[in-house]
């Protein structure tokens, strides 16, 4: 009874969203975009949302990547009183819908057609037992390699495009007086650098094997000791200074001039935007080395949690269909440098490494380069990318030879499933 | 109590100076680097070095943190969560010492049996992670229909912060004489009028130092305040914490100074002003064991 | 009838306190110590599993860096905070002029929430921005200073943080247990031509004793808190060499979905503080009654 009281609730949210009708309602959102591009976007959502007529009350917790955020949501949870959405991404939702918790969106999903919107490998990720519980707001693409050509140009070198040349224009660049890779000592950051090394040396088969199947003789195997003999090696290309650092901090050694090159998701644009630098002549957005024709993907979504209210339900289905709006999407994606993530949208406003992003995107999930990023939780559950990031931080930040790596990178595994 | 034989010799006092005010410069340093920073512009901070003066020192950053900058969808500075953290800190701090005044003066003069068991049991209290109780704590508030209430964050404050405003005055109050209530209770007195007319007056330097101490504690707790909170009842720190973190560029860090010198102000304020009385109260007897 | 209630008073007085120290800490301590013998991954399940997480938590070559890391932190933290409080208290109780700013200089620290102190403090110790570069732009080009970027020393620096905010605070309490002997004593010294340094170690540190007790268990107190610390100032790094316990169970509890392995990390801190200052504090507390 109370069931089907929600099913027609959505059903009719859905098509008032559509039509944009005034209904009474409230969403309680649990996120950590607090920084300024990021706040303007959500705040946008919120303009949408009220003239909706839904009211948005804010429930921000930053910090740790949204460790601090996932504290608060577990806590909520666990006393029966869970926010109505909240910034949860890539196998998570899955975790959390076997545990119960989340809303079943479908009604406003089909209303919308979100199954022809969305590409499949972004509705897979919104989906627990075929049903959407969660809406995607974006997708990054992590495998990118920012560039000072200034740089490149004083040092007599070109931009890599393998992991063997890097070595080799790295080195050309350090003998110039350059630090060749700017690189923030976070363990995100170890476990997003050695994500594209990864991608790079072994692949995209190997990649999904090992890294989303987390299968251990992939893992075991030859192609993982070069993988680590390869992300040693690039110890000696970074600076001496960089734990700790952030990430935005190495962003702007590329822009000065201090360093040469930068692996980093396409978040870091803004970075450059905010220094007034334009694309192709101040800097360069490439693949990272051995990753072209890839894409790593990264999508932020928004999870829905099941209520016991019937306008806090039907406000829900207004909030996930207005997720999905082109304004949204477009607002959203220009701020933070990613890309919608429906299709079908107007790509005049973007940029021309958002153009490679979307190229990219549609062109590597035909050929099977399409992969989720591990460091950015998209691939596996968060006890196995934790246990990556330990064993990558650790191996990257230490003297560890490369098997000692593989077998530290293994055993993590195998006691995080 | 002095070391006159020392400074007998002036050398030996001029070293004491030097010392001393070495050491302050030392304690100094952070605050410098982080009220310099708050004064610069964020290109000189760029740009510039870290310990150096400002050129052109502005209050933009200082306007922006108390008023404009956004700790979520919300772009109103900490403002308004400095009420938030007033409403949680004033009764969590009274409520606490109250009772912990109680605790300790039955703890030290109505001695039963068990008494002593059940200050050191509390006194272990004293050591648990507060990691470990934010599940369990989370199901209590809700049973007890406080979750994500101010009324709740005061409970947990008051709950964790009694450990230790009964050690101050347990150890306190057994400094006074025991004489003291055997001659009063010859003249009638019970334990509340003894409490009231015998232990009350004396008791104003235990009170500064309990305050002082809780209200630090309270004040900057972010553990409890961010997950315990719900949204519009955030303490200050919990706003802090979200106007510094950012995971997408333009990192303010002349905001980020600022806010966390706004978020600091009253108990560096309590510091500076009743840090005398803060002295002369552990001095009264609440050091004693 | 008020007799009855008169007699009972204290016991019903510090009964409410007593109920809320059983449930939300001996309480809440089982609930983690059971849940620690379970499966929990992502919330509490109660399907018990035996030591399975504590033999989890033992293969984890970070729970023994953060295990370490809490020893060498707790000892040279209280440690360094005790000898420099005192240090600190003896000389400012010898007559100072403008006392009063120079102790809240010391004391102000305690005030400040570590969130962004924690930024000030990365700079500072960062060679390439902080005192290296000072000292080197100054003329001493070979100093050297990197301890928060090696993995062997960074846990250092969490100390130095840590002591830089807590010692003013024990600086207090020494000064004011100072302030508090028999100045007949010390004259009575004086008479017999004691020196300076006899003087403090014979007489004025034996009679400070509870003030150590009490500075002791508020500097244990404040080390076991000591998360924001290690989260503001070095994330655990490089890599996890600054791990401690704390940041560790956080990070399994809450954000791997490793319930049961944070939980079991939780225990064994617990305990491993307790055992060492079990002993400590029942022997300090058991003198004073006789």
């Amino acid at each position: 009874m109370k069931n089907n009281k929600k099913v027609s609730a959505i059903a009719a949210a859905a098509i008032m969203a559509s039509s944009t009708a005034v209904m009474a309602g409230e969403v309680e959102v649990l996120h950590w975009w607090t920084s300024g591009g990021e706040a303007a976007s959500v705040g946008y959502l919120q303009d949408k949302l009220s003239d909706a007529g839904v009211s948005w009350t804010d429930f921000a917790v930053a910090g740790g990547g949204g460790e601090n955020a996932m504290t608060v949501l577990k806590s909520r949870a666990i006393s029966g009183n869970p926010p109505t959405a909240a910034q949860i991404k890539g196998p998570s939702i899955q975790e959390w819908g076997d545990l119960g918790f989340l809303a079943d969106i479908d009604a406003v999903a089909q209303a919308n057609d979100w199954d022809s919107l969305l590409p499949k490998v972004v509705s897979d990720v919104m989906k627990h037992n075929g049903k959407y519980v969660a809406a995607p707001v974006n997708v990054h693409r992590v495998n990118w390699m920012w560039s000072n050509p200034e740089v490149f140009r004083a040092a007599g070198a070109t931009i890599p495009t393998t992991w063997d040349d890097f070595m080799v224009q790295a080195k050309k660049i350090q003998d110039a007086g350059y630090i060749a890779l700017a690189h923030g000592g976070q363990a995100w950051q170890d476990a997003t650098l050695f994500e594209a090394v990864v991608l790079g040396v072994g692949g995209a088969d190997y990649y999904k094997k090992a890294f989303v199947e987390t299968d251990m003789s992939a893992l075991q195997s030859d192609t993982t000791l070069a993988v680590f003999e390869t992300f040693g090696q690039l110890r000696q290309f970074i600076d001496t200074n960089s734990p700790g650092r952030d990430w935005n901090v190495a962003t702007s050694m590329v822009i000065n001039g201090e360093a040469a090159m930068q692996i980093m998701g396409d978040w870091a644009k803004g970075e450059f935007k905010v220094a007034g630098k334009s694309v192709g002549t101040d800097y360069t957005c490439t693949a990272a080395p051995g990753t072209s024709g890839t894409h790593t993907f990264n999508i932020d979504s928004f999870a829905f949690f099941a209520q016991a209210d019937a306008s806090a339900t039907a406000a829900q289905a207004v909030m996930a269909a207005e997720i999905l709006g082109s304004d949204f999407q477009e607002v959203f994606n220009l701020n933070k440098g990613s890309i919608p993530a429906r299709l079908g949208m107007s790509r005049d406003k973007f940029d021309s490494c958002a153009h490679d992003s979307m190229d990219a995107f549609v062109a590597s999930s035909q050929t099977g380069g399409l992969v989720p990023s591990f460091a950015h939780g998209m691939a596996v559950s968060s006890a196995v990318s934790g246990a990556i990031y330990d064993a990558a931080t650790n191996f990257f930040n230490t003297n560890q030879s490369a098997e000692e790596g593989v077998r530290q990178l293994v055993g993590a595994i195998a006691a995080a499933k | 109590m002095n070391l006159k034989m020392l400074s007998g010799i002036s050398l030996g006092r001029v070293a004491i100076y030097l010392i001393l005010i070495v050491f302050a410069l030392l304690y100094l340093a952070p605050l410098y680097v982080m009220l310099t920073t708050s004064l610069k512009d964020i290109e000189e901070i760029r740009s510039g070095n870290l310990l150096a003066l400002p050129n052109d020192p502005t209050f933009y950053a200082w306007i922006k943190a108390w008023s404009s900058a956004c700790t979520g969808s919300e772009c109103n500075g900490l403002a308004p969560f400095f009420w938030n953290s007033v409403k949680i800190v004033v009764p969590a701090v009274l409520i606490s010492t109250v009772v912990g005044a109680f605790n300790g003066y039955v703890l030290a003069k109505w001695k039963f049996k068990g008494s002593e068991l059940l200050f050191g049991a509390l006194l272990f209290g004293c050591f648990i992670p507060f990691q470990v109780i934010l599940l369990p704590m989370a199901i209590l508030l809700a049973k007890l229909g406080l979750a994500n209430t101010v009324s709740g964050l005061v409970l947990v404050h008051v709950i964790y912060g009694v450990a230790f405003t009964t050690l101050f005055f347990r150890n306190y109050y057994v400094g006074i004489p025991t004489e003291l209530v055997r001659a009063a209770q010859l003249d009638g007195a019970g334990f509340l009028n003894i409490f009231r007319h015998v232990f009350l007056p004396l008791s104003t330097p235990i009170f500064v130092v309990t305050i002082i101490w809780q209200f630090t504690q309270i004040w900057n707790d972010f553990l409890f305040g961010v997950v315990y909170s719900g949204p519009g009842t955030q303490p200050i720190t919990v706003a802090l914490n979200n106007l510094v973190n950012t995971s997408i560029g333009g990192k303010e860090y002349n905001v980020d100074m600022a806010a966390a010198i706004i978020a600091a102000l009253p108990t560096l304020f309590v510091y500076v002003v009743a840090g005398k009385y803060f002295v002369r109260g552990l001095t009264a007897g609440a050091v004693k064991g | 009838m008020l007799n009855l209630l008169e007699k009972h008073l204290p016991k019903i007085v510090i009964a409410p306190t007593t109920v809320a120290m059983i449930v939300c800490m001996y309480g809440f301590i089982l609930w983690t110590g059971l849940l620690s013998f379970t499966k929990s991954r992502m919330m509490p399940q109660w399907d018990f599993v035996g030591f399975e997480q504590y033999v989890r938590l033992f293969d984890n070559p970070r729970w023994h860096i953060a295990l370490d890391n809490l020893f060498i932190f707790i000892f040279l933290f209280i440690a360094i905070s005790l000898v420099l409080g005192l240090l600190l208290a003896i000389f400012l109780d010898q007559r100072i002029r403008n006392e009063g700013a120079i102790r809240t200089i010391y004391l102000y620290p305690m005030a400040i929430s570590f969130i962004v102190t924690g930024t000030a403090w990365k700079w500072i110790l960062n060679p390439g921005l902080g005192i290296e570069k000072l000292l080197r732009d100054m003329g001493f080009v070979d100093f050297e200073f990197r301890w928060l970027v090696d993995p062997d020393m960074a846990i250092y620096t969490i100390v130095i943080a840590a002591v830089w905010q807590s010692s003013g605070f024990v600086m207090a309490m020494f000064l004011a247990g100072l302030r508090g002997v028999d100045d007949n004593l010390t004259k009575a010294a004086k008479i017999d031509g004691a020196s300076a340094i006899r003087l403090y170690w014979h007489i004025i540190l034996p009679i400070m004793r509870p003030v150590f007790f009490s500075a002791i268990v508020i500097l244990t107190h404040i080390a076991i808190k000591s998360f924001d610390l290690v989260q503001a100032l070095t994330g655990g790094g490089p890599g996890y060499a600054s791990d401690l316990p704390a940041n560790f169970m956080y990070t399994f509890a809450f954000n791997r979905a490793q319930m049961g392995v944070g939980a079991a990390s939780a225990m064994i801190m617990l305990f491993g503080v307790l055992a060492v200052l079990i002993p400590y504090l029942y022997s300090e507390l058991r003198e004073k009654k006789s």
